[in-house]
């Protein structure tokens, strides 16, 4: 639910990083942090458990900048991966524009990431929102941990689990190196700027 | 579901916003969605807070505290308070998707600030559905 306010010529848009526990959301956000500083001038807001865990949602606001005369602010949150926050994750959803969806890539974790991926579906489906039309970005996360021997679920096969009905654009990236998350970030925001555009006509 | 507030509407809202809590003595007041967005804002100048956190936290904060209420059998708690030091934090619901804040000091009486909460949401709903 993008909110325009035309007397202060802004829109606020809102983007979820979605996936199972520990797959990387988290450290997307924190990477953007780091990486464009220059733009984000607030803290990351993060609520988490004392083990590190989130426990509601991160938050961080992204400055884009003006686009055709408007001032375009970005919402960044993350959901609770552990299927026991389902209600706090359905919260977040509240209002989305844009998902982008972390899996996993690591073999141990294929089943969690289908879970992980239904569970959006029916979540979006609460607020009336279709998964085959909200905007959407899948990241494979973690492909970096095939260099230290750890098996790793191919594109491919992850493509297919995860990716063959919906087709969404993708991304294989490492959250914790920064490959791809800056990538990531900008086709989901182009997206989602563009169906608001589409919608505001 | 985008939805968009003219200019009109919004300088209304922030009149009554002027009036009813900031010439009250109220540090800050703010509306937002459920969401988390922010759609007006107004302070008396020595706030330095995050508004957009504020609100995305509110919002979240919120939406807990509905979930709550419904597990003990209500629909909703449709206000909030949070007393601090020096400042404190009033949280009342608009209609089903807005959240009024105010964050106010000792020299404003709670009493006083409920009252206006309420005058104001029924100018506010007004609004929203002209």
């Amino acid at each position: 639910m993008a909110f325009v306010n035309l007397k202060k010529k802004e829109v606020q848009a809102k983007i979820v990083y979605y996936g199972p526990g520990r797959g990387g959301k988290t450290t997307n956000l924190e990477y953007i942090h780091a990486k464009f500083s220059s733009r984000i001038k607030t803290e990351m807001v993060a609520i988490k458990t004392h083990g590190d865990r989130t426990l509601f949602f991160d938050f961080l606001p992204f400055d884009l900048g003006r686009i055709k005369g408007y001032d375009v602010k970005i919402q960044l949150y993350t959901v609770p991966g552990q299927i026991k926050y389902n209600a706090t994750r359905r919260l977040v959803l509240r209002g989305v524009d844009g998902v982008v969806f972390v899996a996993d890539s690591m073999e141990v974790r294929r089943e969690k990431n289908v879970l992980s991926l239904r569970n959006l579906q029916e979540n979006l489906a609460t607020y009336q929102k279709n998964i085959f039309r909200i905007p959407l970005v899948l990241q494979y996360n973690k492909r970096d941990l095939s260099e230290q021997g750890i098996p790793l679920l191919p594109v491919e096969t992850l493509e297919k689990q995860l990716n063959s009905k919906l087709k969404a654009p993708c991304f294989e990236a490492s959250a914790l190196m920064g490959t791809n998350v800056a990538k990531t970030m900008k086709k989901i925001i182009s997206m989602t700027i563009a169906s608001l555009q589409r919608d505001l006509k | 579901m985008e939805y968009t507030l003219g200019q009109e509407h919004l300088e209304n809202i922030e009149r009554i916003l002027q009036k009813d809590f900031m010439e009250l003595g109220v540090h800050c007041v703010v509306l937002i969605d459920m969401a988390g967005n922010v759609i007006a804002s107004l302070d008396n100048g020595d706030m330095t807070q995050d508004i957009y956190s504020l609100a995305a936290l509110a919002a979240g904060n919120f939406g807990a505290v509905s979930a709550m209420a419904k597990i003990v059998g209500e629909e909703d708690f449709s206000l909030l308070f949070h007393k601090g030091e020096k400042e404190n934090i009033h949280f009342s619901k608009i209609m089903d998707d807005f959240l009024l804040i105010s964050i106010f000091g000792k020299e404003t009486s709670l009493g006083f600030l409920r009252l206006k909460v309420a005058e104001a949401n029924e100018k506010i709903k007004k609004i929203f559905r002209s």
